[in-house]
């Protein structure tokens, strides 16, 4: 194809989500004819519900806040063209060890508490991630497939923890066992604006935002990682180990989920709890947060207010659920249809800024053949 | 000889193993028919599950199962052509178009679920077929031969996707497109109708294979009725190597390690089961580890949208 290459990204930034978000809304309203609701009655119910009240609005900054971790860290993950949705495994494995901390560390005061509880998120996270990353890099398994069985291994180490050593004693006892620990020790608690539920790790998630563009756009790192996403062949003549900074994106993608996990539970939760799926714990934030992160347009920054509002679909939903009786499973279905219109517009990008898409073989042939050296 | 209590378990396992396996099948295959042609469908779980409702649904009204598995596979059919669609003329990225698609799925079923049916109820499936003589046969019958039809089909459809592939002109084109698109383009095979069409029939086998589970294994719908089958189905095909035969393995190891699990807990037999149910994604991520290792050999062309060079 032979169009004269114009440089549309910011152009693109707006436009791409605006077209999805537009079309989503409109087959929304579509389903909504069809359910026998009156689109405009059910689309501003979801307003009221999300930004109605002070409390709403704080309800939807809390449900905002795993899809903006798990957001900005697909920012770097993607950025580096590593296709990373284990999101749900990492927040989970995150959250299981910022349980461990807190269920161990009882007496702990808060300031150690509070920090030590992240630290593990982010650690269990990173591993996890990291995971995914050297089978990627080391062994040239599909990172798609990869982090969709680490998912699903994930939640049966959460479950395989919560029905033993972690379970709450007092569970026992009743008639009903949901698989769950006792509430973690309130020291462990992040701050709160009482009376609404808005806790403290959206304002952590927003910083972690403006040090991930930082990272990104302002440091040599955060150059080759984009560099390595844009065109792997170039950045290897240039001399960047292709390997070395995937598996970085993996890690750092990995380790702001398990901290998403692990402020969900310290803001929200205060117990690890299952339904026997890691989605059970998670709400799907593992796959919202990339949502978010492709309607921002993969930026750090644009993925603040997307996550807002996927957060606020969510709120929304109830509220849809309780005054016009459409089931919040609607919502997961716009989700879906938001998504398509997302990667589907991303056809006009593409043929503007064309990326060099690098057969897997090379990248794995350099991993082994450094092996090789090392030996 | 044996102590008949175990006899009869290890019949009940073996049995449920077969019979856990035709979702399985039916979703995997289909994989299989797409990926070697060079498309990665990720959205199997959400075909899977907007089927399996369809076939519910029709069931719940008309009590005529073959209707129900008529809706699956149009339902099936149009969310085929829609991946097509998106991967093969908008050429979305494969993965993440597949989490849409998915998502959408697990909605929409949820949502439709909730506003026609509302509450928990079963629908009348397919009967078992006990196959004349051979289902008398001790130990062998209960196994092999008291099943439902699609239990049948899905096994019988796996000798017939290895002939389709590897002995028809069809199946040689479908595996030109997804080795080497631009000499398949060259000799004039249509890259593009080729892989609408595989992923069109795999759209059709995915929703067979959620019909499978919602009118002939348990007979009701319910949210998320697939648990992550589909996905673990595109796996599996990598796990299988690309090959019909090994895909039908692996299917039967997940099966299997679900029977075994659910038998010992019917039975109250102590098992760390989240620890037994993990280990057939630990044992997939090990054979993705030599699939990659190139010691089967891959569709060169997999996730990657074919663009004609002027």
């Amino acid at each position: 194809m032979k169009m004269k290459p114009l440089d549309l990204s910011r152009f693109n930034a707006i436009i791409v989500p605006a077209i999805a978000g537009a079309l989503g809304l409109l087959v929304g309203a579509v389903m909504l004819l069809v359910l026998g609701a009156n689109p405009l009655d059910a689309y501003a119910a979801m307003v009221q519900g999300a930004f109605g009240s002070p409390n709403a609005f704080a309800d939807t900054l809390v449900k905002a806040s795993p899809l903006l971790f798990v957001g900005i860290g697909t920012c770097i993950a993607f950025r580096c063209n590593v296709i990373n949705i284990g999101g749900e495994g990492q927040i989970v494995i995150g959250a299981l060890l910022a349980t461990a901390v807190g269920l161990t560390f009882q007496e702990a005061p808060s300031w150690l508490l509070v920090p030590g509880g992240l630290l593990a998120g982010f650690i269990g996270g990173a591993v996890w991630g990291g995971i995914a990353g050297v089978l990627k890099t080391r062994f040239r398994v599909n990172e798609v497939l990869s982090t969709i069985m680490l998912n699903s291994i994930a939640g049966y180490i959460m479950t395989f923890f919560l029905n033993g050593p972690i379970m709450d004693p007092t569970t026992l006892d009743n008639a009903i066992r949901i698989p769950q620990t006792q509430r973690l020790p309130v020291a462990s608690d992040l701050w709160r604006w009482i009376p609404t539920r808005f806790h403290g790790g959206f304002v952590l998630g927003l910083g972690l935002a403006v040090l991930v563009y930082i990272l990104l756009w302002r440091t040599t790192m955060g150059y080759r990682i984009r560099a390595v996403g844009f065109n792997p062949r170039a950045s290897r003549y240039a001399g960047i180990s292709v390997s070395r900074y995937q598996l970085l994106a993996f890690v750092l993608s990995g380790a702001l989920a398990g901290l998403g996990g692990a402020v969900e539970l310290m803001g929200v939760t205060h117990r690890l709890f299952s339904d026997g799926s890691a989605s059970g714990f998670t709400g799907s934030a593992g796959f919202n947060g990339i949502i978010a992160a492709l309607f921002g347009g993969l930026h750090p920054i644009g993925t603040i207010p997307a996550s807002i509002l996927f957060g606020a679909l969510l709120v929304g939903a109830n509220q849809l659920q309780r005054t016009i009786q459409v089931p919040s499973a609607f919502v997961i279905t716009l989700d879906g249809l938001i998504v398509v219109f997302v990667v589907a517009s991303q056809i006009w990008s593409k043929r503007t800024r064309r990326v060099t898409e690098e057969p897997a073989r090379p990248v794995g042939v350099t991993a082994l053949q450094k092996t090789e050296a090392a030996k | 000889m044996i102590d008949p209590f175990l006899l009869s378990m290890l019949i009940t396992i073996l049995a449920s193993g077969i019979r856990f396996a035709t979702s399985y099948i039916f979703a995997a295959i289909g994989e299989t028919f797409g990926q070697i042609s060079g498309v990665l469908n990720l959205g199997v779980e959400g075909i899977m599950l907007v089927a399996a409702y369809a076939a519910y649904f029709v069931v719940l009204q008309t009590n005529e199962p073959g209707l129900g598995l008529l809706a699956a596979i149009l339902v099936g059919i149009v969310m085929g052509l829609a991946t097509a669609f998106l991967s093969v003329t908008l050429k979305a990225e494969q993965g993440i178009s597949g989490i849409g698609v998915y998502l959408f799925g697990l909605g929409l079923s949820d949502l439709l679920f909730r506003v026609t049916v509302k509450s928990v109820q079963t629908v009348k499936g397919f009967p078992n077929i006990h196959i004349p003589a051979l289902s008398d046969l001790p130990i062998l019958g209960p196994i092999f031969f008291q099943h439902n039809l699609l239990v049948y089909a899905a096994f019988a459809l796996v000798p017939l996707a290895w002939f389709v592939l590897n002995k028809t002109t069809f199946g040689l084109q479908v595996r030109a497109v997804g080795q080497n698109p631009e000499a398949a383009d060259t000799l004039g095979i249509s890259v593009a109708r080729v892989r609408y069409t595989t992923l069109t029939l795999g759209g059709a086998l995915s929703g067979i294979a959620g019909a499978s589970l919602s009118i002939a294994l348990l007979n009701i719908f319910q949210q998320n009725l697939t648990s992550g089958q589909g996905f673990i189905a595109v796996a599996l095909v990598y796990f299988g190597a690309w090959q019909p035969f090994r895909v039908m393995l692996g299917c039967l190891l997940f099966s299997m390690v679900n029977a075994l699990q659910l038998t010992m807990q019917v039975n109250r037999i102590p098992i760390p089961a989240d620890i037994a149910l993990m280990m057939p994604y630990i044992l997939t991520i090990v054979a993705l580890i030599f699939a990659a290792r190139q010691l089967v050999i891959q569709p060169a062309a997999l996730t990657k949208p074919f663009e004609r060079g002027e």
